[in-house]
């Protein structure tokens, strides 16, 4: 079985609220000093599901592509470390600032040119603009049908059951291969990269595809062509209405909170 | 005139809370001059009735089922179809299981962007733009589209339902659509409920990496059940092993939205804030005044936890 996983790097969610800046004229997050970018938190999970599908067939080939500036070779080296076989990367200025939509084309692009695939996985959604469309997106353009939000999954030949998370529930579904599947956080643990995988995926090939590689026209890239343009990025006034508790004594600040609330009649 | 079709969920019959949000945020459209609000459900002409009164103008119906969550290819089907006849050129419709997948499927199938689970719709010279949370609620985007229609996903209880008016009235008509349903749906369930589900609780307590001690959520354990409440925890105390993961917070972890959160020593990185920002009232108890949670709470007491959270629950004992 071939799969083609997903991945993007994103600026790191743990991120202090303090530490995080938008360029307003630019529409751009700022990167927040010394907090390197890191794997979307859903994609190693995308990954390991890759794993664990080859695992049980035996056989069969993981490619990782990601869409991004250089340092997004860091998500893929992460996904090889884990033991996924080979990597591409889409680079391309003309791939700055494009919306989830643009992306979904030029990973359509990348996975018809790869080749031969069966299943293409990836997170449910980016924790960065968090839209989620991608997985939908990717199989409409490549003509298969998309399974979201899985959290366990097995392929019998080319039927893949997989078992979904609804908002209340959980769902069994069943879909012929080949298709898109985006996977849930609740799907497991994602194994972590072992020394010799570390030093096994230095040695694995990681291709660089530009917008023309993928035979992309110039309207169909940059951020001037977004689908979904960007009108203005900026950080949200929280009105602090905070009303600190004050007190003499621990005892004497909680006995005060504890009258707040039952006044709220939050308790 | 051009107008707005919502996709009006339902549940056993009866329209989804989030129909209702969906309606009222379209006639607000339509009061900027957004033409007539049009209505996709899926059953009989009683829920086509209920959708008129909450302000649809018109309602398409199509079979039961074909809305449910599973059937975004039956549902995008009658959805392009329904947009067709209603002449509508924005779609709304829930980030529920179902809009989460029927939104870009239907997009990517005009041509067209969806924007997803937003908050805020305001309509200018005929053109939607719109107002969606990112950047784990750090940031906010406002969106417009390229494409003719525009479609989006509203974020649930963002928008209060009208009341029903029973003078309102307009066609309830069937819709004809096939579309193939290539992903076969073998079985839905519902959650099982184990207790308090976090995600339904009125109240939450929540620890995370400041308690410095996995011990202390026994503490928070205690206030939360005092409360009727479900003890929550950030990724930061999970990651360490300090509580389970399906009690986990945030991005990764679970959605709350509960009338009470109380974030014990949280600093609230958006990783975090993005599974708990919907809470009604929330309680930062933190040694750090500049620490977010404290500036997004209602109420914080600055001061060590070990100190407060047995404190707290003596005094709300000796409330009762």
């Amino acid at each position: 079985m071939n799969i083609v996983v997903c991945v993007k790097q994103i600026p790191d969610p743990e991120t202090p609220a303090s530490q995080f800046a938008v360029d307003e004229a630019a529409k751009r997050v700022i990167p927040a000093q010394g907090i390197a970018p890191v794997v979307n938190p859903y994609d190693p999970q995308a990954t390991e599901a890759a794993l664990r599908l080859k695992d049980a067939a035996g056989e069969g080939r993981i490619t990782v592509v990601s869409l991004g500036a250089d340092s997004a070779r860091d998500a893929i080296k992460h996904a090889l470390a884990m033991g996924a076989d080979e990597g591409v990367l889409l680079s391309d200025p003309a791939f700055e600032n494009i919306d989830s939509f643009q992306t979904a084309v030029a990973l359509a692009k990348a996975i018809e040119k790869i080749g031969d695939c069966d299943l293409v996985l990836m997170g449910r959604a980016a924790a960065d603009w968090d839209m989620g469309v991608a997985p939908q997106g990717v199989a409409e353009l490549l003509g298969v049908p998309a399974v979201t939000i899985a959290k366990s999954m097995t392929a019998d030949g080319s039927t893949l059951t997989v078992e979904r998370v609804l908002d209340d529930g959980f769902q069994m579904v069943e879909v012929d291969l080949p298709a898109v599947v985006s996977i849930s956080n609740e799907f497991g643990e994602p194994r972590y990269p072992q020394l010799r995988q570390i030093m096994l995926a230095a040695k694995k090939t990681v291709q660089v595809w530009s917008a023309e590689d993928l035979g992309l026209e110039a309207g169909e890239t940059g951020e001037a062509n977004r689908w979904l343009p960007l009108e203005a990025l900026y950080i949200p006034t929280v009105e602090s209405n905070v009303e600190i508790i004050e007190g003499d004594s621990p005892e004497e600040q909680a006995h005060t909170l504890a009258l707040k609330l039952r006044e709220a009649k939050l308790i | 005139m051009p107008g707005t079709l919502i996709i009006a969920e339902s549940s056993g019959g009866a329209a989804a809370p989030v129909a209702l949000e969906l309606l009222a945020a379209a006639r607000a459209l339509a009061e900027q001059g957004g033409g007539a609000v049009s209505a996709l459900a899926a059953g009989d002409a009683a829920l086509g009735r209920t959708l008129i009164e909450h302000g649809a103008d018109a309602v398409y119906l199509t079979p039961a089922g074909s809305l449910d969550a599973g059937f975004a290819e039956t549902a995008a089907a009658a959805a392009l179809a329904t947009r067709e006849a209603a002449d509508a050129d924005i779609v709304l419709m829930g980030q529920t299981s179902l809009g989460r997948d029927l939104a870009p499927l239907m997009a990517f199938r005009l041509g067209t962007a969806a924007a997803m689970d937003c908050m805020a719709l305001t309509l200018a010279d005929g053109r939607l733009r719109a107002t969606r949370s990112c950047y784990g609620g750090n940031a906010n985007a406002e969106v417009t589209w390229r494409g003719e229609t525009q479609i989006a996903t509203l974020k649930l209880k963002a928008w209060d339902a009208l009341a029903p008016d029973a003078g309102r009235d307009g066609p309830v008509t069937a819709i004809e659509a096939t579309g193939e349903q290539r992903v076969r749906v073998i079985a839905t369930e519902a959650a099982e409920a184990s207790g308090v589900r976090l995600e339904d609780a009125d109240v939450v307590v929540s620890g995370g990496r400041g308690l410095g001690d996995p011990a202390a959520f026994g503490a928070l354990e205690e206030l939360a059940r005092m409360l009727g409440g479900a003890t929550g925890a950030s990724r930061a105390a999970c990651d360490l092993g300090w509580y389970p993961p399906s009690q986990q917070v945030g991005l990764t972890g679970k959605t709350v939205t509960p009338n009470l959160y109380i974030a014990v020593a949280i600093s609230g990185a958006s990783q975090h804030m993005a599974g708990m920002s919907g809470s009604k009232n929330i309680v930062a108890i933190n040694r750090d005044p500049d620490a977010n949670m404290v500036q997004v709470a209602r109420f914080a007491v600055v001061e060590d936890y070990k100190k407060i959270v047995p404190a707290l629950i003596e005094a709300i004992k000796k409330l009762d």
